[in-house]
């Protein structure tokens, strides 16, 4: 049986695909049996797609400027 | 090759500025955060982004699509940021990995066996977009990827915020597979935990 310690650590294994079977199975086990790793394992889900979501940083200004004017200078 | 990477290709082949206005924000600061990984400065960081661009061009017609083009993009960044780094003296600091203990949650939290003795309370709205919602969730987590070590800065940019596969992130920081995880690991762990604390601050 996993502790539930050992689940926060294998965690990105798991979410890899990167768990021998037998240790995937006793993850999804104790994952099945236990409310506070569902909820770390959700959390960590949602952190990895907020992620996803967050808006590119800005390009200052005067860079973007400078790219923009090197791409009308290109010539292939 | 995705469809749509296909006409973004044939967009900037026929100079479409604002296709390439809208690819250079997307990538371009997570260029400079990939460069911050090789170079001391973000000077130079940002200096090698802008380099890249200009090889991005100038390579475009030789693109042949073997690789996704963001991928492609990336490693002619690394490319050029590990040929400064070798001047400026400075090796790929993959030790960070040495510092072993990073724990994903404070050890404390658990009991004798390794149960959790302070289990992690729920996040009203635990949806992504609930979470970004939140007042302060933005800066927090730029708060949070600016503290962190550089490679792991690195390789959660280009795996969860460019959504590029791990296989290109590895060849791109010349990182092997596990270790990537590791990294991966402790960047999203850190993550998470600063999305626990702000929620917690703030009456959950």
């Amino acid at each position: 049986m996993l502790t539930c310690q050992q689940i926060t650590t294998l965690i990105t294994d798991y979410l890899e695909g990167r768990l021998p079977v037998m240790d995937r199975a006793r993850f999804q086990l104790h994952v099945g049996m236990c409310k506070n790793c569902r909820r770390y394992l959700r959390q960590m889900k949602v952190s990895v797609a907020v992620l996803g979501m967050m808006p590119p940083e800005p390009v200052p200004d005067n860079v973007m400027e400078s790219l923009l004017a090197r791409f009308g200078e290109w010539n292939p | 090759m995705l469809d749509d990477e296909q006409a973004l290709i044939e967009k900037l082949r026929r100079r479409d500025k604002a296709a390439f206005a809208a690819l250079v924000r997307e990538l371009h600061g997570s260029l400079v955060r990939v460069a911050m990984t090789f170079v001391r400065s973000r000077a130079t960081a940002e200096e090698i982004a802008q380099d890249t661009w200009g090889n991005v061009l100038a390579s475009l017609d030789q693109f042949e699509g073997r690789s996704s083009l963001r991928t492609w993009i990336f490693r002619i960044c690394t490319n050029r940021a590990k040929t400064l780094a070798v001047r400026e003296a400075r090796s790929t600091p993959l030790s960070e990995l040495d510092q072993d203990g990073e724990a994903p949650v404070d050890p404390a939290r658990f009991d004798a066996r390794g149960m959790w003795a302070q289990p992690p309370e729920a996040w009203r709205d635990d949806t992504p977009e609930g979470v970004l919602d939140r007042a302060q969730a933005m800066e927090e987590i730029e708060r949070t990827l600016d503290g962190m070590p550089p490679m792991q800065r690195a390789v959660i940019t280009l795996r969860d915020m460019q959504g590029l596969e791990s296989v290109d992130v590895c060849n791109a920081l010349d990182i092997s597979e596990s270790n990537q995880r590791v990294l991966l690991h402790r960047a999203r762990s850190r993550v998470r935990r600063a999305l626990e604390q702000l929620y917690a601050e703030k009456d959950g």
